[in-house]
This record gives C-alpha cells, structure tokens and sequence, in this order.
C-alpha cells in the first residue's frame, strides 16, 4: 500500500474522534447533571484514546510528523473528519442526537475494520468497538427519555434530529481514497453501512417517539477539509497552546 | 531478572493503587536480553491516561532494580478484557470498596444483591457508578469490558 494513501486514511478516522472527543469535552462542568458530566467527558476520553491510537498509527507510517503535528499543527482545510461531528454541542439534546447518529456509524465501521487486512487497524476497531457499544447505549437511553419525554423535550429532541439530519447522507460516501482502501483489504466500503445503519436510527427513533426527518437537502465535503464555521473557532481554542509555545509539554 | 521482573510485576495501576498491573492481566510479556529489559503491555481502554504513568512507572521499577535499558511496548491485539483480571485483583476490588467485574454485583460495604446503578460512566472510564438497595452506600463497579 502507497504511504501517503494509508497515513490519509488512517487520519480520516482520527479526526473524527479527536474532534467529536474536544467537542464532549466543552460539556465538562456544564452538563444537566453531575452524572452526564462524567458520562460524556469518559466518552470523550475514550474517543481521544481512539484518535490517539490512529494518529500514533497514522505517525508510524508516516515517519516524519508526530501524533501533536497531527492535531495541533494542521489548519482547518487539512482536517478530514466528518461534518456531523464538528457541529457544536447547542442544548443537551442536540449533543445526544449527535451522539446517536454518529455512534451507530461508528459501531458498524468499527465491527467492518475488524476484519480489515491491515493488522494495525483491525487491533484498534476491535479495542474501540466495545467502548462505542457503551456510547451508543447511553445516547440512545437519553434519546428515548427525551423524546418520550414532556411536549418540551420531546420538541427539543425532534429538532435536533432534524437539525443535524442533513450531515448524515455525508457518513455513506465514498471517494478515491476508500475504493483504493477497500480494494487492498484495508478499507470499510462504508456505502454497505447505509442500510443498517438506518434501520438502526429508524428503531431507536421510533421508540423514542420520535419521525424520522425528511429532508433531501444534504451536506458534504468534510473528508475534503471542506467544513462548516463551526470547526475553525473550535480548533483555534484546541491548537492555542500548542501554537502559542510550540512543543510545549507537562 | 527474578528481581526485575518482581519489581514490574509489582507495579501498580495509579487510579486503584490496590491493583498490580498483573493482577488487572495487562503484563502480557517480559523479555530479558542481557540486562535489556523488553516488556508487553495491553492497555484497558483506549482512552486510560493510566496508561502513561504505567509505562512510567514500569521503567522506572526495572531500572531500579538493575535494568539497563527498558522498553515497553504496547499490543492492542487480542484486545484486553476485563475476564483477565485475576481472582486475587478482584478480591482486593471488593476489599477496596470497588465491585469487581462479572455478572449481579453486590455491595463490597454489605454484601446486599442488586445495587442501582446511577449512571454507566464513573470516576474513570472503567467503572460504574452504583448505590447499594439496602444499605444506601454510593459505589463504583468495575465495568465489563
């Protein structure tokens, strides 16, 4: 396998867990109560160990750069993590819808990985895959106790379910560099995801007493380094030590 | 390197000093090269920062007791779970006042069945936060993993 391609791949799916992991952490000593406090910085904490396996991966091939070039030195157009995972935390509900619709997709990725030919990868699904089981059990408890909740949570549930519906078509698409991964063996074909992963979200909806949103209006480009606004402040926020005094450390 | 190798056996996970690293069963392997020292570990989960001081402190156990150089490296394959934990670890847990991993936990204060759990996450991420349905008192449980 060409180096280059590998490093770029592996970084996909770093990114996504660094930047979804620094987004739970802003909930740290402002969530609803003590116990969610806890409960989304651990998940947090488990998504940057994920991260911190793949870029140390990802530096291993490399051979140049290291795991805090990876995440404090790069600009915004260089990172590759999925749309969904960098909108911001809004309400309670929001993070939870967030959560859900990403740790479904990520628990089927992490199972598909498994058994990919490249040992590394398959040791780090295989690690990640029985913390996600616990993310996605306990996003979706609040999903449905919101949902089924008063008028007013359930209101708040479905709109974030809406809200952040249009940056779910983006986890099923595929480029170059997948068709590439996933002919060597390496790659998930993510587009084969799609089915279970709807009907998945389709499930916890319904039983949460929620719709299933309709929109057709879906947006793309984060595998490219194309984001949304919301990505650039979080990431001045996360990179400012490291900028400010490069190669600080404690 | 009967030294040495008591020296890393002994050492401990920081968050629940009661815990040597064997007892948790994530030693996997030391191997000695004269007096260069090469030691396997698997870490728990992902995100431990245990970890690093693990690391840490297994260098300085063996350098202490006559290593000259230490490496210790980390396998992720198979992945760890929380059945390698040994019998005597998951007898100092419960001493501690943590409920070791496995099915129907009880109360390491009174041994009543069927505590509540009051949330999945606890005060790190391998345990659990549970209260006792009898005598009320607030515990962690050791998550299975």
């Amino acid at each position: 396998m060409d180096t280059p391609e590998l490093v770029r791949y592996t970084l996909r799916y770093a990114d996504d867990c660094l930047v979804l992991s620094h987004r739970l952490a802003e909930w740290s000593s402002r969530a609803p109560d003590l116990e969610e406090d806890i409960a989304l910085t651990n998940i947090g904490l488990d998504l940057l160990g994920q991260a911190r396996m793949l870029y140390s991966y990802a530096c291993e091939i490399d051979g140049a750069r290291t795991e805090d070039d990876f995440a404090f030195f790069r600009t915004e157009r260089q990172f590759s993590n999925l749309l969904l995972v960098e909108q911001p935390n809004g309400n309670f509900a929001n993070t939870i819808a967030r959560q859900v619709l990403f740790s479904t997709y990520q628990q089927l990725l992490w199972d598909q990985m498994g058994t990919s030919s490249d040992a590394k990868l398959a040791a780090v699904a295989a690690r990640a895959r029985k913390e996600t089981a616990y993310h996605l059990r306990h996003s979706r408890t609040w999903l449905s106790r919101l949902g089924d909740g008063t008028d007013e949570s359930h209101t708040r549930m479905q709109s974030a379910v809406d809200a952040l519906w249009r940056f779910t078509a983006e986890l099923f698409v595929v480029d170059d560099l997948d068709l590439s991964m996933v002919s060597a063996g390496i790659g998930v074909d993510v587009r084969d995801l799609e089915d279970s992963w709807l009907a998945s979200v389709a499930t916890d909806l319904r039983e949460a007493t929620l719709s299933m949103p309709d929109h057709h209006q879906q947006a793309g480009g984060g595998r490219d380094g194309r984001h949304t606004n919301h990505l650039r402040p979080m990431l001045a926020e996360m990179q400012v030590l490291q900028r400010t005094y490069p190669g600080a450390s404690w | 390197m009967n030294q040495i190798r008591q020296a890393i056996e002994s050492v401990c996970d920081p968050e629940i000093p009661v815990l040597t690293i064997v007892d948790l069963g994530i030693l996997r392997m030391i191997e000695q090269t004269g007096n260069d020292i090469t030691v396997t570990v698997t870490p728990t989960y992902s995100g431990c920062p245990a970890m690093d001081t693990i690391t840490e402190d297994i260098v300085a156990a063996a350098t202490r007791a006559g290593a000259r150089s230490v490496e210790v490296k980390t396998v992720l394959s198979p992945a760890w779970t929380t059945e390698w934990m040994s019998v005597e670890g998951r007898r100092k847990l419960t001493e501690y006042g943590i409920a070791p991993p496995g099915t129907d936990p009880i109360c390491p204060l009174c041994s009543a069945p069927d505590p509540r759990q009051v949330s999945e996450f606890g005060s790190t991420a391998c345990k659990a936060l549970m209260v006792c349905s009898d005598c009320g008192e607030p515990f962690d449980r050791f998550k299975n993993l």
